[in-house]
């Protein structure tokens, strides 16, 4: 985590017509090779700084730097995985990434094209399916497809706009698995939208949490202090996941509202929640929070 | 209960041929019964054609017509006959007739039924290809840009509604050609449902296939031909296959109107020949080729549709 990779600043959204912005003065950086994750409330402008940092969308106020240049549109270098799979329905699974494929390299020919489309293929485990219309494939299939696709150009920067959450629990914790153990293999930059808390933990690196909108900000990150090789079966037995938890639902139960309306600090403080001794509230025994507590200890 | 289950679609399939089958049944034996009743009474046109009533006018016709007046009144039950509505027996024999030899050629008010619709298929096609080769682009145009889109709507709004025979008289002034003022009329009439739904269907392609497309930073050309084209297909085609409607509606009466050759051509002709089988008949093959050529766009549809 030496140099930032990228850099985000003072980053806001208006839209004409209201007098409050949605988000403004959003500051964070991600490492090379970091797992980053946003939580917040609906509203709060999240897809809108993932569309930002994909190029999709302009902001109104801030900008957006990826190895020191400005993100001035759409690039291949950030692949895209949207929240509803987004797969073309007239293609089979195989035409849909070779499509990714062609488009990162014009020059290649057909055979390599399919090597590389079967090598994402295989490694989401959906080399059964290579042939079939994404209307033949189940909800996890077809978002699988889309983080192949994503993956297959090779992108500097993977984005994930809350690719999971229209899944069932136990498809969800598969694929969450898959893109765990893919993003260890390829040491892949990730910036991912989630509403689950329990997905942030096991995979973020760093967890940036955004209050309320509006004037909604980064109000503070989180530092995941568990070790890398999380796995999910085994997570909630360390104590340190439950202390890492809660701060996340407090900070979404109560502070987030609280921190709205702009009084969350444009520079967010970093926090290791059970290992910093300037922690905030004093850690809740139970996973139940206590409001009042908080309430103290923003005041 | 086994073979019932299976042979469940095969039965509805039975079924609503076997029903189609007797409502052809009971519309032709309606027909026979209709034609039948006046042929039973020949008795009474005997009496009135054999009565010497054949007025000077009539008698003067019949030489004009090449026809002795004396053997006109001699034969005038089966003349009677043939010239009103046929029976069924005179109708098969037609539709015999026609089929046996459907690509003579002798000379201009006497072709075989198969090279009137080679012509008439041909200004349709004709006609139906240049509106695509139109629409379809200017459809994309108007369906990738909104200001393009309002500026043209006013035109398409009022060019729309206009019957494409009205364009008749204009086309066949400036272009000074019938065969290709036909050409014309089709083209005219065909080109609005492919452009409108053209138009429509490329406007409502989905964002996020788009998005996709930029974040791959497909070129403008591969977008319009691998995400915007079959993704607006089964809309552009829905257009085609409306425009095609329109045009084989079209085309019989532009061709009443221009003559010479065509299906169209054809109908007014033995209209003016008074020989009504010859009519019955070139109504159905109408129908039964428009029939054809809406299946064939069905099909073409059918292979373009996604499952979403």
């Amino acid at each position: 985590m030496s140099t930032e990779f990228v850099k985000v600043e003072g980053l806001g959204k208006g839209f004409p017509g209201a007098d409050e912005p949605v988000f403004e003065r959003v500051n964070f950086d991600i490492a090379q090779g970091e797992f980053v994750c946003i939580i917040g409330h609906s509203g709060c402008g999240k897809t809108t700084i993932l569309n930002v940092l994909a190029g999709l969308d302009t902001a109104s106020e801030g900008h957006v730097f990826m190895e020191r240049r400005e993100v001035a549109g759409p690039s291949l270098e950030r692949g895209v995985v949207f929240q509803g799979h987004a797969l073309m329905p007239w293609l089979s699974v195989r035409s849909n990434i070779a499509f990714a494929v062609r488009s990162k390299w014009p020059e290649w020919n057909r055979a390599q094209v399919d090597a590389q489309v079967q090598k994402y293929v295989e490694m989401v485990g959906l080399t059964p399916a290579i042939d079939k219309k994404p209307s033949q494939l189940s909800g996890g299939m077809k978002q699988r497809v889309g983080i192949a696709r994503a993956f297959a150009i090779e992108p500097r920067m993977l984005l994930l706009d809350e690719p999971f959450g229209a899944l069932d629990a136990l498809t969800r914790g598969t694929i969450q698995d898959e893109l765990l153990r893919i993003c260890a293999q390829t040491k892949q930059t990730v910036f991912m939208i989630t509403h689950d808390v329990d997905e942030a933990i096991l995979l973020a690196d760093r967890i940036l949490l955004m209050s309320n909108g509006p004037r909604a900000r980064v109000a503070e990150i989180v530092r995941n202090t568990m070790p890398r090789d999380r796995q999910r079966a085994k997570l909630h037995h360390d104590p340190q996941y439950y202390r890492i938890r809660n701060h996340l639902v407090d900070f979404l139960v109560a502070r987030s509202k609280l921190l709205s309306h702009g009084r969350a600090p444009a520079r967010p403080a970093e926090v290791t929640p059970g290992l910093d001794p300037v922690e905030p509230a004093p850690e809740p025994d139970s996973t139940t929070t206590n409001p009042s507590n908080l309430l103290r200890s923003i005041a | 209960m086994a073979t019932v289950k299976t042979g469940f679609t095969q039965t509805a399939g039975f079924r609503s041929a076997l029903l189609s089958l007797l409502i052809l049944a009971l519309v032709l034996l309606v027909w026979h019964l209709a034609t039948s009743a006046p042929a039973a009474a020949p008795a009474a046109a005997a009496a009135v054609a054999n009565a010497p009533a054949l007025t000077p006018e009539q008698i003067e016709y019949a030489k004009l017509m090449g026809k002795d007046p004396a053997a006109t009144t001699g034969s005038a039950t089966p003349q009677a006959v043939k010239s009103g509505f046929p029976t069924l027996a005179q109708m098969g024999t037609t539709i015999v007739h026609h089929l046996s030899q459907p690509f003579y050629d002798n000379g201009p008010n006497e072709k075989g039924i198969g090279l009137q619709l080679a012509y008439s298929l041909g200004r349709v096609g004709l006609g139906y290809l240049l509106a695509a080769l139109v629409a379809i682009p200017l459809g994309f145009v108007i369906g990738m840009s909104p200001l393009v889109y309002r500026a043209l709507d006013p035109f398409i709004q009022v060019l729309k509604p206009i019957s494409p025979l009205a364009w008749m008289p204009l086309a066949l002034y400036t272009i000074k050609d019938s065969s290709i003022s036909g050409i014309f009329v089709i083209f005219i009439c065909s080109v609005w449902p492919m452009l409108i739904n053209t138009a429509f269907g490329v406007a409502g392609v989905r964002r996020e296939w788009l998005n996709v497309a930029r974040t791959l930073e497909v070129t403008p050309l591969r977008k319009a031909f691998l995400v915007i084209l079959p993704a607006a297909a089964p809309t552009i085609l829905t257009g085609m296959r409306i425009s095609m409607g329109i045009a084989w509606l079209v085309i019989v009466a532009a061709e009443m109107l221009v003559g010479g050759t065509g299906i169209g051509y054809f109908v007014w002709n033995e209209w003016n020949n008074l020989s009504l089988p010859n009519v019955i008949f070139a109504i159905l093959t109408i129908g039964i080729v428009g029939m054809l050529l809406d299946q064939l766009l069905a099909r073409a549809q059918r292979a373009v549709t996604y499952v979403d």
